[in-house]
């Protein structure tokens, strides 16, 4: 790994302190919790992990490059429902995915056209943009709250997929992140993003494309959202879309910073987004076993996002002098 | 004229295309587009929607709308610090709960109720502001997740409790008269939040803390270098937003004798898309309470409008996702380009076909041919001036001079060596003049009228002249005072070039070639400036006709010269004595034999004229061509012309060589010599007129011999 794209000691000594708590928590529950040890267990805490997985690793793709996805559950649930209505209602397969594909990639490369061309900041391009597709998909283009997948479709032989008994999206999410350690560490659009991540200006400067490579990173998370999604029905053998208005989001982010990818972007990569999802993969599941409503589980999370952003804040301190303008 | 020019002068000459770049450089522009837009909003679907403006319509959605402007209110005063509250919704829902809380399941008091209201949102917005102020957390980030924070608490709260306010009994006139009485045709929120809009207003726009709050937002390092406390005033703004929402919290609670799932939902991309709406900025520094309330308007409007519609679910994320990512576009592209835009429109040409005219070429016969005998001038001060417009000498001999440094420097007689600066006004001093009590009267570019007293007392005359109601830009203002002279009864005759531009912007006032320029008098009977004359092309130099019954003044960009009446029977009128000359003319001094000295700043050239007669090249060369590749007047050669009475020329002279003198801004004749300066020029020159009289000086010349 070549200088610029390593972790800095600090980030890895925060990669090092939560992967530490995660094994800590872990030992744990094995002592602690009943049942946590068993197999069935360990295999389920790694499927709820996945597709949690695989929508941090596109998140993380942006948060390298100085961006952030609002955007990507309401791509992830809306993209899916509108298939599988277009599905339930009659439309051929091919053309009802060909349809789908386009939107997603549309709204992908609307977030990165509005990021990268018109300098809005990304923050708001992607809450509007989620908010659009959401209420888009949801009031013109689907009936109801949740649209199951039609009998006998692949989607649904998807979910049904086992290897070794481990679910597919198991293999989904190890595949994906060793695709996206491939892109990152070795490509040279990967390199691109951490220079555009670290300093925008030196990057334009030297003469990346940075303008183009905004707009990739957007329709890559774009895309790995619409994934995230097809192996959510494929398990669930519906989509509801009541979980955009989750904390899902949340949880994406929370996966990403807790791992150590610095919301300033420039640094992190693939290993931290499993740090991360270990963790949280691992908390959720025991506060599951211990029984903690849903609720309660929600107030949890939100604190150890606000202490991960604090701390955050507290290694990456921003400067008087040298805060950017407008840099919320 | 060919019918190419003349649809050519109709179009550049009859539309008023400079008006666009005028509007422009006005600030109310950035609140035209919202309100515009609350207009057609409001249109749009009052004419849709049958009843809309019916009073009890109204009524429901202006209570909501007294709830929701005062989040908006607290949101406006964060992002004009700069940050953003994403929490308002859930500091919303938990003030309602506190309320409710307190009022229903404690039965205490509904002031106790609101107390606990206001402290819910005053701890929370205390607990955002120390995240993002004094830890300097991301804005964005942190209160999106003390929004997911406080929505948790409320749901778990309002699912525990929710049975208990059902049961509850309590009941008080107070709340029902807050939640649904009116008060001259207005319900109580509407009231509340009209007033606390009032309050932050003034306390935005009139006080230390507000100017401190809108300083940090405007740039928030210089606000830190300025001594302002950043991280407190961004921890007072959380607060403040928190406060806000807490209002509007209580004020649901009493309306909706409860607290739902549903309350606050959604709360703080509404407000958040009727800030940016509104035309608040993300990032800091520009907005107003009173834009967030049209926002508030136009998004409730919106939303509200399509639920009467029958869309169904989803539709208001829809549109405020639209609306969110227009306006927060919009305001992005807006404030990186307005600059632009205006630097683009603001020059707008006019159509002008000069003259014929006489040849100034050596040897050529005419009256205007000019010749070398300025470079065999001495020079006085080279290399230690810069920019000496005009010169001016008195009574004992000593030699006066503006310099672009915002001084007058004097050089003393007799052999002008020796200089000191007399005295500093700033601006850049151009026409001199002495009066009768040898005060030393400068037009200051871009400042007006001074008077500088022989003790060196800087005194502001003048500063304005009235205002015309016709106008766009500020015309009151002066904005390139030129040049000046004193009739015998002490009032002062000035010129102003241009409305349009700036005094170090002659340049651009002269591709334009409209007619702005104006001739003023200041009485220093009464302190007053009146305007004589409007409508010339760039006026210039001034001077009073030796017997004080008129004035010359000089037509720059027409190259004429005109004699204003002060007495007599054309009093108050302006004839033109001198057209179509072959050189761009400057300031007008009077002479020892009758005549009058004249400066040519530069010659016409036939480049220059033909592009006058085509203001789209000209357009086009403003907007497409960097400025240094532009086609100006020819500024390189100039010269000195002495006219007599009627406007005959008498005689011309230059300095071919543009060793010393190529451009000459003005002349002044004393005791036998011609002292000549020029606004480009690093030195001012000595030239011994043949034939003079040796005794002749200005001041005498103007007040008499010395008292």
């Amino acid at each position: 790994m070549n200088a610029i794209g390593r972790p800095s000691l600090r980030s890895l000594n925060q990669e090092g302190i939560v992967f530490a708590i995660a094994v800590v928590l872990f030992v744990a529950a094995a002592i602690g919790l009943p049942g946590f040890i068993d197999p069935n267990n360990l295999v389920a805490i790694v499927r709820s992990v996945s597709v949690l997985g695989i929508l941090a690793l596109g998140m993380a793709v942006v948060i390298i490059g100085r961006g952030i996805d609002l955007s990507a559950v309401a791509i992830m649930a809306m993209s899916v429902a509108w298939y599988l209505q277009l599905l339930n209602t009659g439309t051929p397969d091919g053309l009802a995915f060909a349809y789908v594909l386009a939107g997603v990639l549309a709204i992908g490369l609307l977030n990165g056209f509005l990021v990268a061309y018109a300098d809005v900041p990304a923050i708001f391009v992607t809450l509007a943009t989620g908010s659009f597709v959401f209420g888009y998909v949801r009031s013109q283009l689907i009936t109801q709250d949740a649209v199951p997948v039609p009998q006998g479709h692949w989607v649904e032989l998807l979910g049904g997929l086992r290897f070794l008994d481990i679910p597919i999206e198991v293999f989904v999410f190890a595949g994906l992140a060793f695709l996206f350690f491939l892109f990152l560490r070795y490509t040279k659009w990967g390199r691109y993003i951490y220079f555009a991540g670290d300093n925008p200006v030196a990057a334009r400067n030297i003469g990346i494309p940075v303008r183009p490579m905004l707009v990739l990173r957007y329709v890559l998370s774009a895309f790995v959202a619409l994934i995230a999604g097809l192996l959510t029905a494929a398990s669930l053998h519906s989509i509801n879309t009541r979980i955009v208005n989750s904390t899902l989001l949340y949880d994406i982010v929370l996966v990403a910073v807790i791992g150590g990818i610095g919301l300033s972007g420039g640094r992190g990569g693939v290993r931290n987004v499993l740090v991360g999802a270990a963790l949280i993969g691992i908390l959720l599941n025991a506060m599951t076993i211990i029984d903690i409503p849903l609720l309660y589980q929600n107030l949890i999370k939100a604190a150890i996002l606000l202490g991960a952003i604090i701390v955050d804040g507290i290694i990456n301190p921003r400067d008087e002098q040298t805060a950017q303008q407008g840099d919320i | 004229m060919t019918f190419r020019e003349r649809l050519q002068s109709w179009r550049y000459n009859l539309v008023p295309d400079h008006l666009v770049g005028e509007i422009l450089t006005k600030r109310w522009t950035d609140n035209a587009i919202p309100f515009l837009a609350l207009v057609a909003t409001l249109g749009v679907f009052g004419s849709i929607i049958p009843g809309f403006f019916k009073l009890s319509s109204l009524q429901e959605s202006t209570r909501q709308l007294g709830e929701f402007s005062m989040v908006v209110t607290g949101m406006t005063v964060v992002m004009l610090g700069g940050g953003i509250d994403l929490s308002v919704g859930s500091i919303f829902a938990l003030s309602c709960f506190s309320a409710v809380y307190v009022f229903f399941i404690l039965e205490q008091s509904i002031w106790l109720a609101l107390a606990a209201s206001l402290a819910t949102g005053l701890v929370f917005g205390a607990i955002n502001g120390y995240l993002v102020g004094y830890l300097r957390l991301r804005a964005f980030l942190t209160t999106l997740v003390t929004f997911i924070f406080g929505r948790a608490l409320f749901d778990i709260l309002v699912t525990t409790y929710a049975a208990d306010v059902q049961l509850s009994q309590a009941k008080s006139d107070v709340l029902d008269f807050i939640g649904d009485s009116t008060f001259w045709g207005l319900s109580v929120s509407v009231w509340l939040a009209i007033i606390l809009a009032i309050i932050t207003h003034i306390a935005l726009t009139r006080s230390r803390p507000g100017w401190h709050v809108l300083a940090v937002g405007g740039s928030r390092r210089s606000a830190h270098n300025a001594g302002i406390r950043v991280r407190r005033t961004v921890f007072m703004t959380y607060v403040f937003s928190g406060f806000c929402a807490s209002i509007g919290g209580f004020l649901i609670a009493c309306r909706l004798s409860g607290a739902g799932p549903g309350t606050g939902l959604n709360l703080e991309i509404m407000a958040l898309t009727a800030a940016v709406v509104g035309g608040v900025s993300l990032g800091g520094g520009r907005g107003s309470v009173i834009k967030g309330l049209m926002g508030a308007i136009i998004v409730l409007t919106m939303t509200n409008g399509l639920i009467r519609l029958g869309y169904g679910t989803g539709t208001n994320q829809m549109v405020l996702g639209i609306m969110l990512a227009v306006a927060v576009t919009i305001d992005i592209r807006w404030l990186k380009n307005r600059h632009k835009v205006l630097n683009e429109v603001y020059v707008a040409p006019v159509y002008l076909k000069m003259g014929e005219t006489l040849s100034a070429v050596p040897g050529s016969g005419t009256p205007y041919a000019l010749d070398n005998r300025l470079s065999a001038a001495d020079h006085i001060g080279l290399g230690e001036l810069e920019g000496p417009e005009d010169v001016i000498l008195d009574r004992d001999d000593h030699l006066y001079c503006g310099t672009r440094h915002g001084e007058i420097v004097r050089f003393f007689a007799p052999d002008y060596v020796r200089s000191e600066v007399f005295a500093h006004i700033g601006g850049f001093p151009l026409g001199l003049a002495f009066d009768k009590a040898g005060n030393l009267i400068s037009c200051v570019g871009a400042m007006g009228l001074y008077s500088v007293s022989p003790d060196r007392q800087v005194k502001r005359l003048s500063a304005e002249t009235s205002r015309s109601w016709t106008s766009i830009v500020d015309d009151a203002r002066l904005r390139d005072p030129n040049d000046c002279d004193i009739a015998p009864d002490g009032r002062i005759y000035f010129t102003d070039s241009t409305k349009r531009y700036d005094a170090h912007d002659w340049a651009l006032d002269s591709i334009e070639n409209r007619a702005t320029g104006r001739l003023l008098v200041y009485d220093p009977r009464d302190g007053s400036t009146r305007t004589l004359l409007d409508g010339y092309r760039y006026t210039n130099g001034v001077c009073m006709a030796h017997d004080g019954k008129s004035l010359f003044f000089a037509e720059s960009w027409a190259c004429r010269v005109h004699r204003y009446w002060l007495q007599g029977p054309k009093a108050g009128t302006a004839e033109c004595v001198i057209r179509d000359m072959p050189g761009y003319p400057d300031n007008i001094n009077r002479a020892s034999d009758g005549n009058y000295w004249m400066a040519w700043l530069g010659m016409r050239t036939p480049s220059f004229d033909l592009s006058l007669r085509h203001p789209d090249m000209r357009k086009r060369m403003t907007r497409r061509l960097p400025q240094d590749e532009w086609l100006f007047p020819n500024i390189n050669t100039g010269g000195v012309v002495k006219f007599d009475d009627k406007g005959g020329i008498v005689e011309a002279m230059g300095d071919l060589t543009g060793g010393a003198h190529p451009m000459v801004t003005s002349m002044r004749e004393h005791k036998g010599y011609l002292f000549v300066g020029g606004i480009l020029n690093n030195r001012i020159g000595r030239y011994k007129i043949s034939g003079a009289d040796p005794n002749w000086t200005s001041p005498a010349s103007y007040w008499g011999a010395q008292p």
